[in-house]
């Protein structure tokens, strides 16, 4: 499956799009399928995120995974401060 | 402590109204990221892996306590409570909202601080020695020069657009602490015949391709100094690639076409530089010199310090530095609590180093390039009650230089350009070697971890060094052993394979086995491998 993320623009934080608008919740990422670069160029016009991309994810029972590290750790948060994390009970080493 | 004058002041406050300006048309979609992406970089604003990230500039890495303060009531208000000191003695927001960031810098420019020319292809901040003005073996104080380095790179119409960007250090001791030959100019102040000058080396530095900066320069008087660092500056611009940013940075420019090539070039720039009239009068440099004055240490003071208590007499033998004034000491704040994460430091933390700052040292502050903070001027007689107040804030770790003053970059966890997690592993290694008779007994072992190779950990110049890189998508750990960021600097060497996050703690503790069984009587772990090479350990890791 595939999964749009990005940053908010005004604060920063991650965002997930869950179809119709960004959400922090990665559990509420929709599969966009081969729709992400259209939804990513009218989101681009709207200018609410900055930096999106498409992210390769799997379907598990927790929810959408990234398979990518780099994307699980930004769905998680610092894996140091689980404290801050506003996914933290993402598993960060298996995909 | 340098003050500002109403032209640093209008400046940096215009600048902060010009980014509000900036902020508020992006926020109302008038100008795209990418045309603002080169805005706020320039004013420190980078977009990291979980939110944006403002790195604040921390000249040559001194700080009054008002200005910690404002470090701490940002953390506050701004953040979440905490921040980052980093290798390039500056201080890191990692939670920072755009929609806030105009009023942060304001709040900043207040206390005379911003993050200008803290990114971008510029001249960043000048770093020096932590105990600059302190040290015993310094010949001059180099805080002076590094301000007169500051105020001639900020802004700077013609260096603001480099190749690449440009790190300058600015040392006055033979011992280096600063990692003087790893910046893009190095430069060591020294005394020859009675003048003040100065011994210039240029090209080195870290990340992808590590080099050591080789001396372009035996010496250059003072009076000198800034129009043939101008020169310097000015033949890299001319010639330094933009074509591959790989091979943009000066480094690189020397390496291939000579340090004899290269120095020749400069010479003939620097004989037109020095016509040209930038090098400052007498008076301005006397200024300058003046804020860096000595604090008006008491004479007569006791040199003895009471170590009834163990564990203050310990933090005094491994934290605290010899100063060149009777009865004061340098005392060290270690910010590398075992299984912490290095270089960070809550808000109330930041506040009570600033206020033993100012009841024990003159009101002065330094960042480490090792990320500790140094109380510069700290009467030994104060050195207890001081221990005792860093001990109630869990400031008195007493590891530095040892295997768990480690420093880390902020790795995969909040840096979007790592490829592997770095404070992991750091907390880990620290953990291992908890016990404080443990690494006392290993002495001196800097231990470096970069999360990518572009080495904001300065792994290649550590003992020991690990590099985390992406395996097919799983974390993996290089180890570098032989790095030294010292006066006796040299590049680690990659010692084999790499090994997982458990991995490489139990390659490091290894090495550690082999440096017991082989050192003889004085040898740090460094001069120990140096002497027998990299087999044994090799045999012991891989073996």
């Amino acid at each position: 499956m595939k999964l749009l993320t990005g940053n908010d623009l005004p604060t920063g934080d991650v965002v997930w799009w869950t179809g119709k608008n960004w959400s922090l919740h990665i559990a509420e990422a929709v599969d966009v399928g081969d729709a992400g670069d259209a939804i990513l160029l009218v989101e681009e016009d709207a200018r609410r995120v900055n930096a999106s991309y498409i992210v390769d994810a799997a379907m598990t029972p927790q929810g959408p995974l990234p398979l990518h590290i780099k994307d699980r750790v930004r769905a998680a948060g610092p894996t140091v401060r689980q404290d801050l994390g506003i996914n933290p009970a993402i598993n960060i080493v298996k995909a | 402590m340098y003050q500002y004058d109403k032209f640093d002041q209008s400046a940096v406050d215009a600048r902060v109204e010009e980014f509000r300006d900036q902020v508020k048309r992006r926020l109302a979609g008038e100008i795209t990221e990418d045309q603002f992406k080169p805005l706020r970089l320039m004013n420190g604003l980078y977009l990291q892996l979980h939110a944006y990230m403002l790195r604040v500039a921390v000249p040559y890495g001194t700080l009054d306590s008002r200005q910690m303060h404002m470090l701490a009531h940002i953390a506050r208000k701004y953040d979440r409570g905490y921040g980052h000191f980093t290798t390039r003695q500056n201080i890191q927001y990692n939670w920072i909202k755009l929609e806030e960031c105009a009023d942060l810098l304001a709040e900043l420019a207040s206390v005379e601080m911003h993050a200008i020319q803290t990114s971008g292809n510029c001249i960043r901040n000048i770093s020096s020695d932590q105990f600059a003005g302190a040290a015993a073996d310094e010949v001059a104080d180099p805080r002076p020069w590094a301000e007169l380095l500051r105020q001639w790179s900020s802004f700077h119409p013609e260096f603001s657009y480099l190749p690449r960007k440009f790190k300058i250090a600015v040392i006055a001791s033979k011992e280096d602490r600063a990692a003087m030959r790893l910046h893009d100019i190095g430069l060591e102040l020294i005394m020859r015949d009675g003048v003040l000058g100065a011994k210039v080396f240029v090209g080195g530095g870290m990340g992808r391709t590590p080099m050591i900066a080789p001396e372009i320069k035996d010496f250059i008087r003072a009076e000198d100094l800034l129009s043939y660092v101008e020169a310097c500056l000015r033949v890299y611009n001319r010639y330094g690639r933009r074509d591959n940013i790989y091979k943009a940075r000066i480094k690189i420019l020397v390496h291939e076409i000579g340090a004899d090539a290269y120095r020749a070039q400069v010479e003939e720039e620097f004989a037109h530089v020095k016509t040209l009239g930038i090098d400052p009068p007498l008076a301005e440099l006397e200024r300058i010199t003046a804020f860096f004055g000595t604090p008006a240490f008491e004479t007569g003071i006791s040199d003895t310090v009471d170590r009834a208590d163990p564990d203050f007499a310990v933090w005094l033998d491994q934290n605290v530095k010899p100063h060149k004034q009777a009865g004061y000491a340098i005392a060290n704040i270690s910010l590398k609590p075992i299984g912490g994460i290095p270089g960070d430091a809550s808000a109330d933390q930041i506040d009570v180093m600033a206020t033993l700052a100012k009841h024990y040292s003159f009101d002065e502050l330094r960042v480490t390039h090792a990320q500790n903070i140094v109380l510069p001027h700290v009467a030994k007689r104060d050195l207890y009650a001081l221990w005792q107040a860093l001990d109630a804030a869990g400031l008195a770790n007493a590891n530095l230089d040892l295997i768990s003053d480690i420093i880390a970059c902020p790795g995969l966890d909040y840096c979007s350009l790592a490829n592997a997690r770095s404070i992991p592993v750091a907390q880990k290694i620290a953990t291992r070697f908890a016990s404080a008779e443990r690494q006392r007994d290993l002495g001196e072992l800097k231990l470096k971890i970069s999360g990518c190779i572009n080495a904001c950990g300065h792994h290649h110049a550590g003992h020991i060094g690990i590099l985390g890189v992406d395996k097919k998508g799983v974390e993996n750990y290089q180890l570098t052993f032989g790095g030294s960021g010292a006066e006796d600097v040299s590049i680690g060497k990659i010692i084999g394979p790499g090994f997982d996050e458990d991995g490489v703690v139990d390659a490091v503790e290894k090495a550690t086995d082999v440096y017991k069984a082989l050192r003889t009587d004085g040898e740090r772990f460094l001069d120990t491998y140096r002497r027998v090479g990299l087999d044994p350990f090799k045999e012991a890791i891989y073996g």
